[in-house]
């Protein structure tokens, strides 16, 4: 497809990445030089200088013959404009604007059908909703759900006393009393998507699909103690911080905000009349431990430098804080960089906006119902989920799994057969109708069912 | 240096060009020529015997590193193995020795026409056939060949960009379609499309073997021709066609990309394609007026200058007349035409219209903020601002073609001849032209000149061909080291 993506930021340069990495003719637009020379180093793509808005960039860079426009410059009105111009020239084309102003958030849906925007993205927002889910339901570092909440793959690290530590894999379906499957391990930074005969060690990030119902169980044989979530601290106040807030209230969760900057507590409690708002620098510790962070339940950091995100995360752990997540802005592949320490669960807005981006992508590609109905990636991007409904046409029906020819670091984790979750093994089958959800490395472009097979 | 993947690239064009050869091997055996065809089994023998090697020591997992050295590095190694290999046939059949075979054949894939041979109606015909499609190779380039065929790569996608920017003349390569491949495919096809109607045209008045032969020589820009009198022989209706079909290979072909989307306002506003077709028909009325005195009528005349104009300013090199008899002023010109060349993207050599353009307008804004200081005058061009580090280049190009040409120059008047020779047997060479004035002159040869001569004429058809930085990579130090 021809895709125009507007904006060469944090967002517009990760959506580069994946969508030239499907083999979609690229065009990026922006009007800084550097920034569009490095993007077109890195990916096969065109670029060009200009203000996206305008009528001659966007007929120069194809907008008429485009399938695809993508607006994620840093201004929510230029991606506006960029959208309602380009409609002009193409009213076929599909548009996808990043709007993240909060103080638009009640008008979305209807700027969404006033200017013919066919979705709007908002990454702080997801990236809220995400952490928002984590600290809903402890217990896990990331979880991601499939065949609409049934089945989920869920991320933890193994520790020196857990009960599956030493265990090889065949083994641990005993000991969790349940039917789990474990697809993917990392290792210091490198990601494996493991046998039978593979032996969990300590430290070990795991990723493990089963059956929604059956996690509060998993958590108590893995000896997991989950208290309800009451009070929260954010470090920084960020937009997602404004966000998580409200939502978090909305829950009745405490919410205490840190930032050093005097002006933006009084933007933020100018919006959040119900949380705690408290201007202090958070690399202070008697500051933190002023608010109490040894005694709270979760810790979220949320500024806009990685690097203090990472200090301040460490920080939490080493005071035993039992949730601490962490905001993911510029160092890519950052939980793969520091690996081995505790920085708790790491979101990364941008490859959250890219993830949906990438569904919808892959959707309008192709109606036949080959392409993934979810697409998630886990691991710092290394591993990706995509979720699949078997479709009238699809191969090696009713063939049993340990008979089928599947790539190596592809694998069929988990199958959703009218109602009731399967964890795949060497047996199973699937049928038209079933959801499949289907766990590979980063480099097999798994795009379509049809992918899998060698 | 990612040695591995150079390696692997090396090895695929070296695959390449063995393909490439054998309907030369084909045709040998067709003419029944047992000494070519003995070369060419040879030959290709060699070929395949490095290339498995090359990709016996490159298996295996690839680094992901390919940036702009690696790029500049892939493209000059790709051309010294492919001139290297490829002179094997006029070596091996004993025709010439392992220098001048060299010479023919870099010439050759440089498109630069320049050839040792006295008389080449001697040489056998499936080498004269190799001879002449090394232009048609060399034209558009073996390494854009290869973007065209293989798949994409995942990782240093990007950089790739750098193997066509070094391949394809200009001082501002971009690329027709987002992607890379599509790019170098849709450069073929254009290409591919053109030969094919300049052959069909060529046939209806030649025999098809010459008519093969001429079109590649005109694609490719490049001048090889396959009787000694030139294309003095043919009929004034060939001579046109080809001067036609010379001028249309010199124009960057992205003109004919935009004109086969129907966008043919922005083709005929191109700056570069207004200068290129100015100067092209100045060129020829004064070449006409000024020799008109050799010649019976005017028609004559003007088929002549035309032809000389568009051959030397495409940077092809084929000639109808001895135009070393030609008036002073009508061979400056010439000269003048040598230098400026055709335009970017195209398949043609030279410095380029759209340099002269760009050094023109700099030097007038340049003056301007000299009279005026504090005053602003930016560069334009086809009304966008032309950025600072596309100046930049621009000088470095400028100050490294005039060094080039200086020191080239020095190192052949060791030979002794005399300086109109020595001189334009350097810009010949360098422009990727082919004959030049003098001794060197469209009826006369490079054969009289000295081994180093000859060397240094190699060097600077490759300079020339790459523009310069391929070329200076693979000698410089940096390129080499770790980090």
């Amino acid at each position: 497809m021809k895709i125009i993506i507007a904006g060469a930021g944090k967002v517009g340069t990760t959506l580069t990445k994946a969508l030239s990495a499907d083999g979609h003719d690229i065009t990026l637009i922006d009007n800084d030089r550097e920034a569009l020379s490095s993007a077109c180093e890195l990916y096969d793509v065109m670029g060009m200088e200009g203000n996206c808005a305008t009528l001659e960039v966007l007929t120069e860079a194809g907008a008429a013959e485009a399938d695809l426009l993508i607006a994620v410059t840093n201004a929510d009105e230029v991606n506006l404009l960029c959208c309602v111009t380009a409609r002009e020239l193409n009213p076929r084309l599909h548009t996808i604007v990043r709007i993240r102003n909060s103080e638009y958030t009640a008008q979305i849906l209807a700027m969404k059908h006033v200017f013919g925007i066919s979705l709007i993205v908002n990454p702080e927002y997801s990236a809220a909703s995400e952490i928002a889910r984590l600290l809903r339901f402890p217990g896990f570092l990331a979880r991601e759900s499939f065949a609409k909440g049934r089945v989920e793959l869920v991320e933890f690290r193994l520790k020196e006393d857990s009960p599956l530590t030493g265990l090889k894999l065949y083994q641990i379906s005993d000991v969790l009393k349940t039917r789990v499957l474990i697809c993917a391990v990392m290792r210091g930074s490198s990601i494996t998507l493991p046998r039978g005969d593979f032996e969990l060690k300590a430290d070990d990030r795991i990723y493990m699909t089963a059956p929604a119902s059956e996690l509060g169980g998993i958590l108590r044989e893995l000896g997991v103690i989950t208290r309800k979530v009451k009070r929260v601290i954010l470090g920084g106040g960020s937009l997602i911080s404004r966000y998580l807030s409200t939502m978090l209230e909305r829950d009745g969760i405490k919410v205490q905000i840190i930032d050093r900057s005097r002006a933006r507590c009084e933007e933020m409690a100018k919006f959040l009349p119900h949380a705690s708002i408290c201007c202090g620098d958070i690399t202070d510790t008697s500051t933190m431990e002023r608010e109490g962070l040894s005694s709270c339940d979760a810790f979220v950091a949320l500024t806009g430098l990685d690097e203090l995100n990472v200090i301040m995360s460490l920080y939490a752990s080493s005071q035993k804080v039992p949730i601490v997540i962490t905001k993911q802005g510029h160092i890519d592949e950052l939980q793969n960089i520091i690996g081995e320490l505790s920085l708790g669960s790491v979101i990364s807005p941008k490859q959250l906006c890219s993830d949906i981006v990438v569904r919808y992508v892959r959707s309008m590609r192709d109606n036949s119902g080959d392409t993934a109905v979810t697409v998630q990636t886990v691991a710092g991007g290394q591993v990706q989920a995509c979720e699949f409904i078997i479709g009238p046409g699809a191969p090696h029906q009713n063939t049993a799994l340990s008979e089928l020819k599947i790539k190596s670091g592809v694998l069929i984790s988990a199958i959703f057969h009218k109602g009731q979750v399967t964890i795949a093994n060497g047996s199973s089958v699937y049928q038209e109708g079933d959801s499949v959800i289907v766990i590979s490395t980063e480099s097999k472009n798994i795009q379509r069912f049809s992918d899998i097979f060698a | 240096m990612n040695y591995k993947s150079l390696g692997h690239f090396t090895a695929l064009i070296l695959l390449v060009e063995a393909a490439l050869m054998l309907p030369a091997l084909v045709l040998s055996l067709v003419f029944g020529e047992p000494r070519a065809t003995e070369a060419y089994l040879y030959t290709l023998l060699i070929i395949l015997l490095i290339s498995g090697l090359l990709l016996l020591l490159s298996r295996g997992e690839k680094a992901d590193d390919f940036y702009e050295k690696e790029g500049l590095a892939c493209a000059g190694i790709s051309w010294l193995v492919l001139g290297l290999t490829g002179a094997l046939p006029f070596f091996l059949s004993g025709k010439m020795d392992y220098i001048d075979a060299l010479f023919e054949t870099v010439s050759g894939f440089t498109t630069t026409g320049a050839s040792i041979l006295s008389e080449v109606e001697s040489l056998e015909k499936s080498l004269l056939y190799w001879r002449s499609f090394t232009h048609w190779v060399g034209g558009m380039g073996v390494l854009v060949f290869l973007l065209a065929l293989v798949p994409r790569s995942k990782h240093g996608a990007g950089f790739t960009v750098h193997i066509l920017k070094a391949e394809s003349p200009g001082p501002d390569v971009g690329k027709l379609v987002p992607q890379l491949r599509k790019t170098a495919q849709l450069l073929y096809k254009i290409y591919i499309g053109l030969t094919i109607l300049n052959i069909i045209l060529l046939a209806l008045d030649m025999p098809i073997f010459d008519a093969f032969c001429i079109a590649f020589g005109t694609a490719g820009t490049g001048g090889f021709a396959i009787t000694n009198a030139g294309l003095g022989g043919y009929s004034p209706y060939i001579q046109w066609v080809t001067t036609i079909f010379m001028f249309l290979f010199g124009v960057n072909f992205s003109c004919y990309y935009l004109l086969l989307k129907k966008r043919p306002g922005s083709v005929f506003r191109d700056e570069e394609l207004r200068l290129y077709l100015f100067i092209f028909l100045s060129a020829g009325l004064i070449t006409g007026i000024s020799s008109h005195a050799a010649y019976g009528s005017w028609s004559e005349t003007f088929r002549h200058s035309f032809f000389q104009t568009a051959s030397v300013m495409s940077t092809t090199g084929f000639a109808t007349t001895d135009f070393n008899l030609w008036p002073t002023l009508a061979k400056g010109v010439l000269v003048f035409l040598m230098i400026v060349g055709a335009s970017a993207g195209s398949t043609g050599g030279g410095l380029k219209c759209i340099r002269l353009n760009l050094i023109v307008k700099d030097l007038r804004c340049s003056l301007k903020e000299m009279i005026r200081p504090g005053r602003i005058y930016p560069v334009r061009s086809n009304g966008r601002l032309v950025h600072e580090s596309v100046l930049k280049g621009l000088h470095t190009y400028l100050s490294a073609y005039v060094l080039i040409i200086l020191a080239s120059f020095l190192l052949l008047t060791i030979d002794g001849k005399d300086l109109t020779t020595s001189i334009t047997a350097v810009l010949a060479c360098f422009n990727n032209i082919g004959p030049g004035l003098g001794e060197v002159g469209p009826m006369g040869n490079y054969g009289s000149f000295s081994i180093l001569s000859k060397l240094v004429l190699i060097f600077d058809m490759l300079a020339g061909r790459l523009e310069i930085f391929p070329i200076i990579a693979l000698l410089s130090r940096t390129t080499w080291k770790h980090q």
